[in-house]
């Protein structure tokens, strides 16, 4: 009898918390934006799309509702489904690569909400999902344009006699030896090598995404290995303040990292998801038809640099600029394979895995008119060659 | 002299603590009710000063982040995404109470239901060419053997050669979430995730996912507290944990004891894996018990180790988590917000134990009159 009682008292306690609390619901828009989000704002991965999913909403005028800490489960299809029962929501975006199956899932099961998913790599091939899409960035335009800062800044170092130009190497601090990550890095290198044709480049893989102290550690090994310049694809202050404490000159990515390291900050690029946001909106505003799969670039804002740090070389910004407006009318391209080799010889052909399938087989072309055209057969990267110049110390695939 | 000992026998301390065994049942309730009251408003003060809206607002945002609109007359989807997490951490709860009445400290229920989930898992991914029924009950017994074993190696280290179980089941936690890491890597082929597979999944229970983990759960909870309260084997973890010595003289093996408790405890928690992995996710990664078998710890302390006070708490702590990430994801606040949420309202549900348990009086103030 006690016990029952204790066990009625204790639900009362929950639910009668329920029941006094006021109807607060604010008021409702025509439109409501559900988010996804793996971390939040804590991580800069996650910021730099919560950042832009308000600035986003604000400008369109709709409803933003988030949900933040979702892991890469069945947690992710549950946000889904409660964001569209409970909140209404009439678009569900979700930004992390795990989160696509969950998803699709949720999508399959509600038809009239539209599914966009960043980094994602199955829509282009789910053609019975209408409702579902992927978004990503040309986001090597943006590596590359920092690779010509660093260049610039090397080409200062061999003319003022600090280092000769066989000493001029980088340092790379990866993530995993993924295609996302050695297509950044690749257009990172070309970019320096278009100022600096002699530059060198070794590559190390922490095998985590986010390890602040492995990637320290990681950055200063390579600058003990005669790095002469740092950049990484990770999302942690590790590599920045290795730099900063070596005195290292460095590329950091998806956001300044300036105020921290102001001695060694060059510039970092970043994806701006503001455009995507928008046109996301916008096509659902006007009962249009979103892309199955979306990639934005220099030209529609989504590629973009930050501000560049006090020490870089004279003439940087004008050289960028040039550069800037040959990689948007198309007469600079990246992977033009008349600007790297592989084993000594030029690049004829080559098949990428674009398609996700179990085997990952190499099922499309990816060269056309001597051009390896990244980001164009579906969003996410799929530059995945090993070229000549760049030293991979070490791999990392995730085991 | 004499005259300094009689005025230092005069001197009473200010505040006197004394253990008290009086406390009327109902009584104790109140304060407990009080406590959780006193937690709430607290909360919600420092809620009202990091969001800057009304007090009403912050609980019924909490309450929106629980229960969804469905005192709005909205549909029940977050009230059986909010029973689910409950009868998950109750699962994991049930599991740690046989070992913590015994007094061993079972601090690896995380890993023993990870290991469960992985069990069913490997059933469910490597099984081929079997009849959907048996393949869905190899899956749960796979599970539950795994969860088992992981709470048997611990057992027997203690049994045989007085390990300290706390330590040695905490290391065990890690040893899991490695071994599902690695498999996650192999059955993924280096992606990090795992595509949800429906072979030897549970069964759906009228188009509702959550149904039969509810039900399961249920079902462990009375079957558990009648173990406990009216078994043989229940009484013998009983007198085990108050006195080994005891247990020995009235014949009782001790060892035995202990190995067949933390089967049954890992098991419980393995069973939870297989819920969780069985039941709804259908895959499986380093997070998918997400530290609930860490909570469940604390929640089996604060249920008295009751399996129906512990299912309220349960609740109440589902509630705090579920309507704390509401609150933080609609004004924007960082995932510490909801800790500090739960951490302050189980702050006074602890502390308050402490004023049942004792009886605290204050010194008369009598002005003295001093020569």
């Amino acid at each position: 009898m006690k016990k029952i009682l204790a066990l009625l008292l204790a639900v009362v306690m929950v639910f009668g918390l329920a029941a006094c609390a006021g109807n607060g619901a604010g008021k409702e828009e025509d439109l409501v934006v559900g988010f996804i989000f793996l971390h939040d704002e804590q991580s800069t991965y996650d910021k730099n799309f919560i950042d832009a999913a308000k600035a986003a909403c604000e400008s369109t005028g709709v409803k933003m509702v988030q949900k933040t800490q979702i892991p890469e489960s069945e947690a992710c299809y549950d946000a889904a489904k409660e964001l569209i029962e409970v909140e209404g929501c009439d678009i569900i975006f979700a930004d992390s690569f795990g989160h696509e199956s969950f998803l699709m899932k949720a999508a399959k099961e509600y038809p009239d909400v539209e599914f966009c998913h960043a980094t994602g790599t199955q829509a282009h091939t789910a053609t019975d999902l209408k409702n579902f899409h992927n978004a990503f960035a040309h986001i090597y335009q943006g590596r590359y344009l920092a690779g010509v800062v660093a260049g610039l800044k090397l080409k200062e170092m061999i003319d003022s006699g600090k280092i000769t130009a066989a000493q001029a190497k980088m340092g790379y601090v990866g993530a995993f030896t993924f295609a996302e990550v050695m297509s950044g890095y690749t257009s990172f290198y070309l970019g320096a090598k278009s100022i600096v044709p002699e530059v060198k480049m070794d590559v190390r893989f922490t095998g985590s995404w986010y390890d602040e102290q492995l990637e320290k550690q990681a950055a200063q090994s390579l600058i003990d290995g005669g790095c002469v310049l740092i950049s990484q694809h990770a999302d942690s202050m590790g590599a920045p303040t290795a730099c900063e404490n070596a005195k290292v000159p460095n590329v950091s990515y998806n956001g300044s990292t300036n105020a921290a390291c102001p001695e060694t900050f060059l510039v970092s690029s970043r994806i701006n998801w503001v455009p995507y946001f928008e046109y996301m909106i916008n096509q659902v505003k006007n009962d249009a038809e979103i892309a199955i799969d979306w990639a934005g670039d220099l030209k529609n804002g989504s590629v973009a640099l930050t501000e560049l740090g006090k020490n870089v070389a004279a003439g940087t910004a004008e050289k960028l600029a040039t550069v800037e407006a040959g990689l948007k009318d198309g007469t600079i391209n990246v992977f033009d394979t008349a600007n790297f080799t592989v084993k000594g010889e030029k690049l004829t052909t080559y098949m990428a895995d674009v398609n996700t399938d179990a085997d990952f087989a190499k099922d499309t072309e990816a060269i056309e008119n001597g051009i390896f055209y990244e980001s164009k057969h579906r969003s996410g990267p799929y530059f995945d060659i090993e070229i000549d110049g760049i030293t991979l110390l070490d791999r990392n695939y995730g085991e | 002299m004499a005259d300094v000992m009689t005025k230092k026998h005069t001197h009473e301390p200010a505040i006197t603590i004394a253990k008290r065994d009086d406390l009327v049942w109902w009584k104790a309730w109140l304060i407990r009710l009080a406590a959780i009251l006193i937690g709430f408003l607290l909360m919600g003060f420092v809620s009202m000063m990091l969001t800057k809206v009304s007090l009403g607002e912050v609980f019924s945002m909490m309450i929106r982040g629980a229960f969804g609109r469905l005192f709005e007359g909205g549909k029940a989807t977050m009230l059986w995404k909010f029973l689910q997490e409950t009868a998950i951490l109750l699962c994991l709860t049930l599991a740690v109470t046989p070992a913590f009445r015994m007094k061993f400290w079972n601090c690896g229920a995380e890993g023993q239901a990870l290991m469960g989930g992985l069990g069913a898992m490997i059933c469910m991914l490597e099984l081929d060419g079997v009849t959907p029924w048996l393949h869905t009950v190899l899956a749960v017994v796979l599970g539950i053997v795994f969860g088992a074993v992981w709470g048997l190696i611990p057992a027997l280290f203690k049994a045989w050669y007085g390990t300290n179980e706390t330590l040695f089941t905490l290391m065990m936690n890690y040893v899991a979430t490695q071994l599902v890491a690695y498999y996650v890597l192999i059955a993924s082929k280096g992606l990090t995730v795992i595509r949800p597979v429906e072979t030897g999944a549970l069964p759906v229970l009228g188009n509702q996912k959550f149904l039969l983990n509810i039900l399961v759960v249920a079902v462990t909870m009375v079957v558990l507290f009648f173990y406990l309260k009216y078994s043989k084997q229940g009484y013998e973890i009983a007198v085990v944990g108050e006195s080994q010595n005891t247990a020995r003289y009235i014949g009782i093996n001790v060892k035995k004891v202990i190995i067949r408790t933390m089967v049954i405890s890992g098991a419980i928690a393995g069973l939870a894996g297989v819920l969780l992995v069985a039941g709804t996710d259908h895959s499986i990664n380093t997070h998918t018990v997400g530290g609930l078998g860490f909570t469940a710890i604390m929640v089996s302390w604060l249920g008295l180790f009751n399996p129906y006070i512990m299912a309220a708490m349960s609740a109440l702590v589902v509630f705090l988590n579920m309507g704390a990430a509401k609150v933080a994801d609609t004004f924007f606040l960082n995932s510490s917000y909801a800790d500090i949420v739960a951490g302050v309202v189980i702050l006074f549900v602890v502390g308050c134990e402490f004023f049942i348990r004792y009886s605290v009086k204050f010194r008369h103030t009598k002005k003295e009159a001093r020569s």
